[in-house]
């Protein structure tokens, strides 16, 4: 007779999947989730391009790429944030514009206004994070509805307040966190300093999944009941989920003043690119899988597909099409791969039990429920 | 059982409070809220959003969404247009043109969902996108024109509503029935509530969700054929322009339906629709700036759906129930 207790007795456990065989091996493994497939399939855009359009691969163009790309690429750190945790955060773009907004109209051309301003600033992103995630976990509506709203209000208005139209100008001084970066650098010319703060946010990203915050963000959008029976209190988790997610936006607004200038329709539709990014990343809708380093990878590989669509001449129209055929192959793909890469593990901890002659019913002594 | 209000019944009390706020709203304006203009223009706004809210509903019931209705609103009084070219005589195939290119990306939505397991949100949004490419390489502007004949289908009014409104409060009436008395109705809940446990009855999964996504996309062919009868010529932005994807959505969320799936109906969603027509309606009247409109908007969505939403969670049976009595005998016994 099996007994259920057995394989703990055993003394040590096989390894777990993730640790078995040589780091070459390991890599491999990894990029044949759909976590890892996105660096590959980075990889193969850099390269498609530098075939299409030699001048894209000398490293000074390549870093200049990679700035332009850190906004959207920090948002969708920030959005992975919440989806990981099964939710769904659409006011990101709203919150783009009102920082831009607000960045522009309350800096103006006085240096000594930016600390004061960026502070208040990262302080309206984390009020508009917190009201996400209180509304979401503590009045239970669903944080599609919530942000949806927050996204209504928001952008409703920042669009009353300017009469949607552009106004403000920030001073340059400002503007150059997002244009600027370290000069005269050997090799790549400019690091610019969107790039080190896409890096900076990336490893503080990186640590955070980490620590036991990250890991129960991803236990509860897997499961949110075993979180929080396991003792993690879900609304503060989430809520925080939604900060970082606003926060997020805000850097990204901070970035974008500098070369999209102060205009309401900045940020318009990022919610969607942010999302299509992390789905392109592996993560999965709905929580619980992915990793946050391929949220900004898939930031990367969807901008990629633009230069390449761009230097292959295709017509500029024609960019929705192809980016939707894209996400839907993508997300085919990476669904099959997550399931596949299932099965094995499944049955491997869920061995059938063997029929016993004992069969009455009396009730397990390690279940509660009575069900056999 | 203790007689509680059902959700439905909670958004129809939000709707009956919203008309009578707006009644008393528009009357310190100094205008009637009754008056035979002032309804009649409340149930056109009602017309266009309850087609597609209708298709929403069925969808989001499944357990899916769909993102890509603006676009098809707008490919299909583009179609529609061009194909009846001002004629008379082509207005059938022109409505069975349209409404075929909608139910061919309604399979599509319905199959990339079903069979390759992409979720809604993500096929339907690259579904939108695709064909929002197809619109913007093809159509510069708008193009094709109403007959007189099918015009008159958005003009005619019987009495104070508009015929437009009685075609989609039948095809409300439609759906119900077949959510009620269908088998593919009830299909579509129990996939809806849980796709496994639908499975191993012996469901084909597939089915239902194809076929509500067919049926959203044609409803959503509808309402853009409605459009092109009020508007006479077919537009590629008419579509994205009314924010049809998640608008619809709030209103399906509003009437009481679970964005989840499986828990929901048809009249609450219509109820829905109707609190954004009043709201629309009171909010022109009273002239508010049409920017702080959605800020209005945004508020009044969230806050009505955070009511009910708790009340559904409290009313929710307890995951472990007690032992039943005849379960503590056999225990006793043994």
């Amino acid at each position: 007779m099996r007994n259920p207790t057995a394989p703990l007795q055993t003394g040590r456990r096989a390894p777990l999947p993730e640790r078995q065989g040589s780091a070459a091996a390991r890599v491999g493994a990894g990029a044949a989730t759909p976590g890892g497939a996105v660096f590959v399939l980075v990889a193969v855009l850099v390269v498609a391009i530098i075939v299409a359009n030699p001048n894209f691969g000398d490293p000074g163009a390549l870093i200049r790429f990679a700035g332009r790309t850190a906004p959207i690429a920090i948002a969708a750190m920030g959005q992975y944030f919440v989806i990981v945790s099964g939710e769904f955060d659409l006011s990101m773009g709203a919150v783009v514009t009102t920082q831009v907004v607000m960045a522009g109209n309350l800096i103006g051309q006085d240096e000594s206004r930016i600390a004061p301003v960026m502070a208040l600033m990262l302080l309206v992103g984390t009020a508009i994070g917190v009201v996400n995630g209180l509304v979401t976990t503590l009045l239970k509506v669903p944080s599609f509805i919530v942000t949806l709203g927050m996204m209504l209000a928001l952008s409703g208005l920042v669009r009353y307040l300017t009469g949607g139209a552009a106004t403000g100008n920030p001073v340059d001084a400002f503007r150059q966190i997002g244009r600027g970066g370290i000069e005269d650098v050997p090799v790549v010319d400019i690091i610019p300093y969107p790039l080190i703060i896409l890096t900076v946010l990336a490893v503080l990203a990186v640590l955070l999944m980490r620590r036991p915050y990250g890991r129960s963000l991803i236990a509860a959008g897997d499961n949110p009941e075993a979180a929080h029976l396991s003792g993690v209190s879900l609304w503060w988790l989430k809520t925080r989920a939604f900060v970082l997610s606003s926060l997020a936006a805000t850097i990204a607004g901070i970035i974008l003043v500098g070369y999209a200038g102060v205009h309401p329709s900045v940020g318009q539709g990022y919610e969607f690119t942010a999302i299509t990014a992390v789905v392109l990343g592996g993560v999965l809708l709905g929580g619980g899988r992915g990793w946050v380093l391929s949220a900004a990878a898939g930031a990367f590989s969807l901008e990629l597909l633009f230069v390449l669509l761009t230097s292959l001449g295709v017509p500029s129209t024609w960019r929705d099409t192809v980016q939707g055929l894209i996400i839907i192959v993508a997300v085919a793909a990476a669904s099959r791969a997550w399931q596949v890469g299932r099965r094995p593990r499944r049955t491997a901890q869920a061995p059938h039990p063997e029929p016993t002659a004992s069969s009455t019913p009396t009730p397990d002594p390690g279940t509660t429920t009575g069900e056999k | 059982m203790n007689r509680r209000l059902t959700s439905t019944g909670i958004v129809y009390a939000v709707l009956l409070l919203s008309l009578v706020v707006g009644a008393v709203l528009t009357a310190t304006a100094g205008r009637n809220f009754f008056s035979t203009g002032n309804i009649s223009a409340i149930l056109t706004a009602t017309s266009i959003l309850g087609f597609i809210a209708i298709g929403q509903t069925l969808v989001i019931l499944v357990g899916s969404l769909d993102l890509s209705v603006p676009y098809v609103v707008s490919l299909t009084s583009l179609v529609g247009g061009t194909v009846m070219g001002g004629q008379s005589g082509n207005i059938v195939a022109g409505l069975l043109a349209a409404l075929a290119v909608a139910a061919v990306i309604g399979i599509a939505n319905g199959l990339v969902v079903s069979l390759l397991h992409v979720h809604g949100f993500i096929a339907t949004l690259g579904m939108g996108l695709v064909v929002s490419g197809y619109l913007a390489t093809n159509y510069q502007g708008s193009a094709g024109s109403a007959p007189r004949d099918f015009r008159l289908i958005g003009a005619t009014q019987i009495g104070p509503v508009p015929l437009s409104t009685l075609i989609m409060l039948g095809t409300a009436g439609a759906a119900i029935l077949l959510l009620r008395r269908t088998r593919l109705g009830h299909h579509l809940y129990a996939v809806g509530g849980n796709t496994d446990v639908a499975r191993m009855s012996g469901l084909r999964t597939s089915v239902p969700v194809v076929a509500a996504h067919v049926l959203c996309s044609v409803l959503a062919g509808l309402a853009g054929l409605l459009l092109l009868a009020r508007l006479s010529v077919g537009s590629p932005t008419i579509g994205s322009q009314g924010g049809y994807d998640l608008m619809s959505i709030a209103a399906v969320v509003l009437g009481g339906t679970l964005l989840a799936g499986g828990k929901g109906n048809i009249l609450g969603t219509l109820a829905g629709v109707g609190i954004f027509a009043v709201m629309d309606n009171v909010m022109s009247v009273m002239s508010v700036n049409p920017f702080l409109k959605d800020v209005i908007r945004g508020l009044v969505i969230v806050v009505a759906v955070a009511v009910y939403a708790r009340r559904e969670l409290e009313r929710r049976p307890a995951r472990f129930e007690r032992p039943s009595t005849l379960q503590a005998a056999l225990e006793e016994a043994k």
